[in-house]
């Protein structure tokens, strides 16, 4: 196969995007451990309120300016919602789904993360900024999936 | 140029004079395209309406739903326009190239169609009567009424009968013809089946083993990411299945259309080999977000997805490089000036044009989508669905757009006009006008957390839900707005169709066809010898997917109870 001078070029520079996209990406995930929400605990779906910690949700101090959030995701709706947290708080999310997937998801900060089924799903935020967030559910889970949301208050 | 290119360059010229597609072939091909834009109209319908739902600007009446819209949308431009166009495509093509298709063949071909229609018929019955409101992907637990998965899986399996008798068509001409390599527009279509044979069997393998059997109430429970993870088995191939006839048709007919010829088939070959190789052992890219997939497995299916982007950019550099050398052979001077050699009044080069050029952006977006951190800021959110309305919505769209100018007149016997000529230009301008606003607002809600797949609402009038109504651009308002314009394009896309179907004057319209490249006879042997790529490909696939899955089905939690009282 002949290849052209301009092409060997034009591959040698894809495949150099590539490769610096994948160090970068791998970087992030595995030294700095920004990965992807990707716990990989499981739990009985149809036993979820019996099933600790699932059978208290709610939010819990757990250090100085440390919570947990334990919560359950079911039609249509947070448990716990309307959560309260002081400026700087950092929390984390334990959440599983009582029937369909559901997603979580905080406008104006980049927490997002499926939540199905089955799973036990965490996630990490850290809210610096005083305000009153917006919590929606961004995967579609039956009719009434556009009025499953919550606030979350950083006072 | 050596000996035995100038006698294959001879033998070629005096081949492509004879070929034409055969009248039966035509038959069977117009009928996919008729079920194809039919479907397309009705889709556009639903976009519109999803737009102004969401805008806030109108109200849907009690008997319909938003979902139900959203899920009519989805299977009938991306499944079933997508689908019928390609299969239509691929029989005239097949025809034309490799010669008339045997009787038994087409017959076959026929049987394919009649399946797949009867499936497209029962999914669509079933989405009418609101028993099948779950969107085209269908994600377990929510549950569709049984007659919806028998409809998903006669689709599948008529595109596998269809696909047989493509496949055989190819590996009897290469039976006949010992040693010579195979027509190009067979290599890419062959490439393509095989591609969505091995993807399908996927989704075939979650609907038939998994959700049929939940939703007849024969199992009680369904392994929910074991569905999704066989579903996006296929999702990502899927859209591969949509670009490579599109890509067919730039490296195939662009170049005819613009008086120039491919420089190299033997790059295109490998390109169609790669795409068949990597595509399919990235799925986890859709599945990021989700927990019970390590980090490890979605960082290797990640670096996969970055690799499947060399056959695209390796098409770039094929197509820009056909464009300016034509350009300069027609007299072109300087750094820029090929461009204005190029025929920009002719729809059927400007239309897939402007879809190349959407591609550029279509494709930076895809990137951020696959790289894991940015896909946390834009995942299920609005970006998404402008980032697929640039892919599939707007570079695969406008190149089938631009196919069907010369399509349907050739299978119907009749001229593609001035005037269908002016309409396909004025068309091409609609859309990607109507996509800058409709799209362009997409992805900027999406970055300001507006989600996908979700009704009108304003979260109790939320401040941060309010500002995705109130910003200049910014806005569901402009999303409607851009939809509007769309729909108007789409009507007359409409028009186009039923004008060279059945009004166009009776004449003769030529099938642009580039000749294969005068590098064809030194194919290297390796490029046709599928045993290899499909082996490759199962090995990459196995590579990705045993051990994930395997820990999906040994650790799997109890599984799901059927939701089906969700959708209605
Ligand atoms: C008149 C032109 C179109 C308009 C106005 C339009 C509008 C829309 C809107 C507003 C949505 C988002 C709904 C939501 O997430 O809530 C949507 C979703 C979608 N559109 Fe379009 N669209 C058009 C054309 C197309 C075309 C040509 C295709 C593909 C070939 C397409 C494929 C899709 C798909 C796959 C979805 C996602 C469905 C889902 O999330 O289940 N659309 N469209
Ligand atoms: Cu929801
Ligand atoms: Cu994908």
């Amino acid at each position: 196969m002949k290849m052209h001078l301009d092409e060997k070029i034009w591959l040698i520079l894809s495949f150099g995007m590539i490769m610096l996209f994948t160090i970068f990406t791998g970087y992030q995930t595995f030294v700095l451990g920004l990965g992807p929400p990707s716990n990989m605990e499981t739990i009985d779906p149809q036993k979820v309120e019996e099933t600790a910690p699932f059978d208290a949700p709610g939010v819990y101090e757990i250090g100085e300016n440390e919570y947990e959030v334990v919560m359950i995701l079911e039609i249509f709706r947070f448990n716990p919602g309307d959560i309260e947290i002081p400026a700087g708080s950092t929390v984390h999310f334990t959440m599983t789904s009582k029937d369909v997937i559901h997603g979580i998801q905080i406008a104006g900060t980049n927490m997002n993360a499926m939540v199905t089924p089955g799973h036990i799903q965490t996630i990490t935020q850290t809210f610096h900024e005083p305000g009153e967030y917006l919590v929606l559910c961004n995967e579609y889970c039956g009719i009434g999936h556009q009025h499953m949301a919550t606030t979350i208050t950083v006072y | 140029m050596t000996q035995s290119n100038l006698a294959y360059k001879e033998t070629l010229n005096e081949v492509e004079e004879e070929m034409e597609v055969h009248p039966k072939d035509k038959k069977l091909a117009m009928a996919h395209v008729y079920v194809a834009y039919v479907a397309f109209i009705i889709g556009v319908f639903g976009g519109l309406l999803q737009g102004l739902v969401r805008g806030g600007m109108i109200e849907l009446p009690g008997w319909i739903t938003y979902y139900q819209i959203l899920t009519v949308h989805g299977v009938l431009l991306a499944l079933v326009f997508t689908t019928y166009i390609i299969f239509g495509f691929f029989f005239a093509g097949m025809s034309k190239t490799h010669g008339a298709f045997p009787s038994g063949l087409r017959k076959l071909g026929w049987v394919g169609f009649t399946i797949l229609s009867a499936g497209t018929a029962l999914a669509a019955v079933m989405i009418l009567a609101n028993e099948a409101s779950v969107l085209y992907t269908f994600y377990a637990p929510l549950q569709a009424h049984w007659l919806y998965y028998i409809g998903l899986t006669l689709f599948v399996v008529g595109t596998w009968v269809m696909g047989s008798a493509l496949l055989a068509h190819f590996f009897n001409w290469k039976k006949a013809h010992p040693g010579q390599p195979t027509p190009l527009f067979g290599y890419m279509t062959t490439a393509t089946l095989l591609l969505w044979i091995v993807a399908s069997i996927g989704v075939a393998v979650t609907v038939l083993v998994q959700m049929l059997p939940w939703a007849l109430g024969l199992t009680d429970e369904i392994n929910v990411l074991l569905s999704r993870t066989l579903f996006w088995y296929f999702g990502h191939p899927l859209v591969y299945f949509w670009l490579m006839p599109a890509y067919m048709v730039w490296y195939l007919v662009i170049p005819k259309i613009i008086g120039g010829r491919l420089f190299s088939g033997s790059l295109a070959r490998l390109a169609f080999a790669l795409f068949l190789l990597f595509s399919i052992p990235v799925g986890f890219h859709h599945q990021l977000m989700e927990s019970g997939i390590s980090e490890f497995w979605k960082f290797l299916q990640t670096v996969l997805t970055f690799v499947v982007v060399v056959p695209s950019l390796l098409t770039a550099f094929s197509i820009f490089a056909t464009f300016e050398q034509t350009g300069r052979a027609k007299g072109g001077k300087g750094l820029l000036g090929w461009l204005k050699k190029l025929p920009w009044g002719d729809a059927r080069f400007f239309a897939p044009f402007m879809g190349m050029i959407i591609f550029i952006p279509a494709g930076a977006g895809g990137l951020i989508n696959a790289s894991f951190q940015l896909n946390a800021v834009i995942h299920n959110t609005l970006w998404v669905v402008g980032h697929f309305h640039l892919t599939v919505g707007t570079t695969v769209l406008l190149t089938f757009f631009g196919m069907s100018y010369w399509l349907i007149p050739v299978l119907t016997g009749r001229r593609f006009t001035k005037h269908a000529n002016r309409c396909g230009i004025v068309q091409t301008w609609l859309w990607a006008i109507g996509m800058f606003f409709m799209s362009g607002a997409m992805h900027l809600l999406g970055l300001f957390g507006a989600p996908r797949r979700t009704a009108y609402g304003t979260y109790g009038d939320h401040p941060q839900a309010m500002q995705w109504f109130e910003g200049i651009f910014t806005s569901h308002v402009t999303v409607a707005i851009g939809g509007v314009i769309l729909t108007a394009a789409g009507v007359l896309m409409f028009y186009n169709f039923i004008y060279l179907s059945f009004l166009a004057p009776k004449g003769k319209t030529e099938f642009p066809m580039t000749p294969d490249p005068i590098d064809t006879p030194n194919t290297p042997k390796f490029l046709e010898n599928w045993k290899l790529w499909i082996g490759i490909a199962i090995v990459l696939i196995i590579f990705a997917y045993t051990i994930p899955i395997y820990q999906m089905i040994v650790d799997a939690p109890p599984g799901s109870p059927p939701f089906n009282f969700l959708i209605k």
